[in-house]
């Protein structure tokens, strides 16, 4: 619903009053969802260029050039709302949506990430719904992207109990194409407007306002969509071929707010007004209301602009794949998108004044829970470290994620040379050149210090990619949040938007794309402050590839200081410690020196394997290693450079800009650290016991088979298929 | 030496197939959409993997009923060497040119893995250079890859040699006898679920070693080439 405020601005701009279409029409395309128009000043100042940035942040996909008229499109979007309520139709509709955003760039869609926040898989009761949301999110967008064969190649997941009853379903997607495929979006008076694939129907109407409010019951099934990726796969194809002939002049998904917000941004972004005639609209259901027409959120829809010579070409191609389209309007002189119901106007609307909400003036307010900080001991007696690892190990948020990538066809395409589950996933783009991409987030982090917490989320997402090899090109961001009404959540959202534009400054990494979610919320509360970071990084040697398997005889290293940081951490967690303490902090400086020492040592062919070491600490990343491995580790813990003074804080800090690299050549490894300056420790070898074996200058901390390990390391599938 | 590769809406492993064979193995390969009625000009004729019509009603059910499928079956009673890999194979049992049928897996659930076959028969123009028993890493990734047949035709199919790839070690699907590919009599349609393509070049295997999965490719194309020769 319109505020008083906007209402107001709404009959200045207009100079008379809306009709009801047109207050519906404005309400879709003003709501949060589609306007940002709580977030807009601060998301336009995020460092958005760079030498390879072709398309910035907008409203589709960002566009990269990496290198020999090769483009890669990005682009991150979530469907919290409809998967909390319907999470099979939810996920799946998340997934279309996005793919969406990267045909109508001209690119076809070569992989998907995503990100997922559960409450805790260890449920207090049988009416949680945790596990319900997870198997079904899982089902929704395995179905969805196994059947349009786009491998899903990663992501991250987390399991916090401020997502009680609701789940956030972050998807990414990349496509790939040539400079000169990627669509110019312009038009030409006379245009025609057609609108291709599924019928309209009554699926998902007020979806966008929808998911502009707090979630407050399950009554709401309605404003789902309805998945059908099997059209999704033949509008994929249809696409790519008419633009590949050169049948389209511009074109546009509909998603949020359906066929009105769709024709207002292409409008807009074409620069021309657009007139329509509903009833040319191929439906469901005979006899939708023009109302319905415009705002219903079917889903596998797009829209394209093409001049009337490219008809019968454009005929053919959507034919030749039985997709049903209608010509419904065409393009006009002035800048009104006007609507027409049986040969009579119905709306007339500025499309400028339709897709520029008057911003919301948000008040913030530091949380009242940082002011008064837990004075509560942190302090706690570890009697048996090795059940203390295993335990941490069994955190699904921490452990084996093998039950979810198994279900995704991560293979198809062949293009995924490092499989889910690592560190940066590394998509094949031709034998000498490979994209590296990784989502990731710290709701626990940011909820303690949300300006930190990010940080930590985008030097983690880099990290991720450098230990494949890579060099960090491009970030996404998805900030969610709860209400910006509330001021004290709003001061987290600043307080984020901050921290992003402070890392991609100074590493010059730029943004190029991103989305803003906010009203994730249910009656119980909302949910901790969620961004989730996407780093995408680029490998021109196929040499560079880096696993994270060690070999039989490596020595280990640790780059990076751990300090006493355990606020938020995995350990705090599993141990049941209240959420209070010091959240990690990234230095700039030395996280980029870090970054770049490794990078140096990867393309100089020194190391075996790079490790990223962050959910879990040391701890966790060793344990890792072992698994991945199936071979042993043997570590002096006092080598480790650590300002903690308990094993347990050493083991289980959250310390950023560290890394666990394994090499064969430990003199120059040596050789080139020290050169760079960097605080790093040789911690270890890789032996064949098949034990992790961790001591303190000779007392035994924790020594635990491979076998005890991975068994703990596989809860989740332990959990969720009992076996 | 000209391969088909014959796409229907929603294969998905079509282009994959078609990189294999073009850039890797060195088959000439082209696309045959599905509703083309002369298919005169190929020596071997490829359905790939992916969702044709979604998987709706039954996995393959649907594509069984293109117009293509009818030239299809004449080709294979003239004996041109048919490869079905996943949803081709699930088309070719429903079409009736192999026996048996592909059911939802044992867990209900899709599964993406790599794991490893053995070969049984090594006398069709997909495994003639393998040696029997030979190990193969290859991935799967399917939701409705579970073989079954009943007692009757499985005899059969051990009478005439028609059990060529076996799953070792572990059953990813509950498959009977593990089976993970079955030709006809003559030996020249074979379906299997595992996915070859996916295992023909060592930089997408896991270990980043070679497969012998291309062998599968290579097999039709050692077959082809006295063929063509005559």
């Amino acid at each position: 619903m319109l505020t008083k405020k906007e209402e107001i601005h709404l009959l200045k701009k207009l100079g008379r009053k809306p009709n009801p279409l047109e207050i519906d029409m404005i309400d879709a395309e003003w709501s949060e969802h589609c306007s940002y128009k709580s977030s807009k000043k601060f998301v336009r100042s995020l460092p958005s260029r760079g030498k390879r940035v072709i398309v910035g942040p907008g409203y589709d996909a960002g566009v990269l050039d990496i290198g020999d008229e090769d483009v890669i499109t990005v682009h991150i979007e979530s469907h919290n709302h409809p998967s909390a309520v319907e999470p099979y139709g939810g996920a799946a509709t998340g997934v279309g949506g996005v793919i969406r955003d990267i045909i109508s760039m001209g690119t076809r869609p070569i992989a998907l990430l995503d990100a997922l926040r559960f409450s805790s898989l260890f449920e207090e009761s049988k009416a949680s719904k945790s596990k319900w949301l997870f198997k079904n999110v899982v089902n929704g967008i395995a179905d969805y992207g196994n059947c349009i064969g786009i491998p899903t190649v990663g992501g991250d997941i987390e399991f916090d109990n401020s997502f009680k009853d609701y789940c956030l379903v972050d998807v990414a997607a990349i496509g790939l194409g040539k400079r000169n495929q990627i669509i110019s979006n312009h038009a030409e008076y006379d245009d025609l407007v057609i609108l291709a694939g599924n019928p309209t129907g009554k699926d998902g109407i007020r979806g966008a306002s929808f998911a502009s409010k707090l979630l407050d019951d399950e009554e709401d099934r309605s404003a789902v969509q309805i998945p059908d990726p099997f059209l999704e796969k033949l509008l994929i194809e249809a696409t790519i071929e008419a633009s590949d002939s050169k049948c389209i002049n511009a074109m546009k998904d509909l998603g949020g707010g359906g066929l009105s917000c769709c024709l207002s941004e292409l409008s807009d972004l074409v620069d021309r007004g657009i007139e329509v005639e509903l009833s040319a609209v191929h439906t469901k259901i005979p006899d939708l209301s023009p109302n319905e027409i415009m705002i219903s959120e079917s889903q596998e829809r797009m829209v394209y602009i093409i001049s009337k010579e490219k008809l019968s070409k454009f005929d053919d191609i959507f034919n030749k794949y039985g997709i049903t389209y209608s010509i419904i309007g065409k393009v006009n002189g002035n800048d009104n998108l006007k609507i027409l119901h049986r040969g009579k106007p119905i709306a007339n609307i500025s499309c400028n004044l339709m897709v520029n909400a008057p911003p919301a003036d948000r008040k913030s307010k530091k949380p009242k829970y940082l002011k008064s900080p837990n004075k509560k001991s942190l302090h706690h007696k570890v009697d048996n470290y090795s059940k203390t690892l295993l335990r941490v190990l069994s955190n699904p948020t921490v452990g084996n994620k093998n039950w979810i990538f198994q279900q995704y066809d991560h293979e198809v395409g062949l293009r995924t040379v490092i499989k889910p589950g690592a560190n940066g996933s590394v998509i094949r783009v031709n034998d000498n050149k490979f994209v590296s991409i990784k989502l990731d987030g710290n709701s626990k982090h940011c909820y303690l210090d949300p300006y930190h917490g990010t940080l930590g989320c985008l030097s983690e997402a880099c990290r991720n990619v450098i230990s494949t090899g890579a060099e960090p090109i491009g970030i996404i961001d998805h900030l969610q949040f709860g209400s910006p009404e509330n001021p004290q959540i709003y001061w987290t959202f600043m307080k984020s938007i901050d921290a992003i534009i402070d890392f991609c400054k100074f590493m010059r990494i730029p943004v190029v794309g991103g989305k803003v979610s906010f009203y994730n919320e249910t009656m119980n509360s909302p949910i901790k402050p969620s961004p989730v970071i996407g780093t995408i990084g680029l490998i021109r040697d196929r040499r560079h590839i880096t696993s994270n398997v060690a070999n039989l005889g490596d020595t280990l290293f640790i780059i990076g200081q751990t300090k006493d940081e355990l606020g938020g951490s995995e350990y705090f967690h599993a141990t049941s410690r209240p959420e209070y303490g010091k959240v990690p902090k990234v230095d700039l400086e030395i996280d980029k020196k870090n970054g770049l020492a490794v990078l140096a040592l990867i393309h100089k062919g020194l190391i075996n394997f790079a490790h990223d070491c962050s959910k879990g600490g040391i701890g966790i990343a060793l344990a890792e290693l072992a698994i991945s491995s199936n071979l042993g580790i043997d570590i002096d813990l006092e080598r480790i450079p650590s300002n903690c003074k308990r094993h347990d804080h050493l083991l289980y800090s959250e310390s950023h800009s560290r890394f666990i690299i394994g090499t064969n050549q430990a003199d120059k490894v040596k050789r080139i650290l020290k050169s760079r300056k960097c605080v790093f420790s040789e911690i270890g070898k890789v032996d064949g016991t098949k034990t992790l074996n961790l001591r303190d200058s000779g007392e035994q901390i924790i020594e635990l088979t491979v076998s005890d390990l991975d068994k703990a390391y596989n809860t989740m599938s332990k959990i969720m298929d009992g076996a | 030496m000209k391969a088909g590769i014959v796409v229907f809406p929603g294969s998905n492993c079509d282009r994959d197939v078609h990189h294999i064979l073009n850039d890797v193995i060195g088959i000439n390969a082209q696309y045959v959409w599905h509703t083309e009625k002369m298919i005169d000009d190929y020596d071997a004729l490829i359905l790939p993997g992916g969702f044709s019509y979604g998987d709706r009603l039954r996995a393959g059910v649907i594509a069984a009923k293109s117009p293509i499928v009818d030239a299809i079956m004449k080709k294979a009673d003239e004996g041109l060497p048919i490869l079905g890999i996943c949803n081709g194979f699930q088309i070719l049992v429903e079409a009736g040119l192999l026996p048996g049928a592909l059911i939802r897996n044992d867990k209900l659930k899709f599964s993406c893995k790599w794991l490893e076959m053995e070969v049984l028969n090594v006398k069709t123009p997909f495994t003639n250079l393998f040696r029997l028993n030979d190990e193969i890493k290859i991935p799967i990734a399917h939701g409705e890859g579970r073989y079954v047949i009943d007692d009757d035709k499985l005899n059969e199919l051990h009478q005439n040699n028609q059990i060529v790839f076996k799953y070792k070690d572990q059953n990813p699907n509950g498959s009977t006898e593990m089976i993970a590919a079955v030709c006809n009599r003559r030996g020249n349609v074979m379906g299997l679920m595992p996915h070859p393509e996916r295992a023909s070049e060592s930089i997408l295997s896991p270990d980043k070693t070679n497969s012998n999965a291309g062998l599968i490719f290579l097999s039709l194309k050692n077959f082809l080439t006295p063929y063509i020769k005559k």
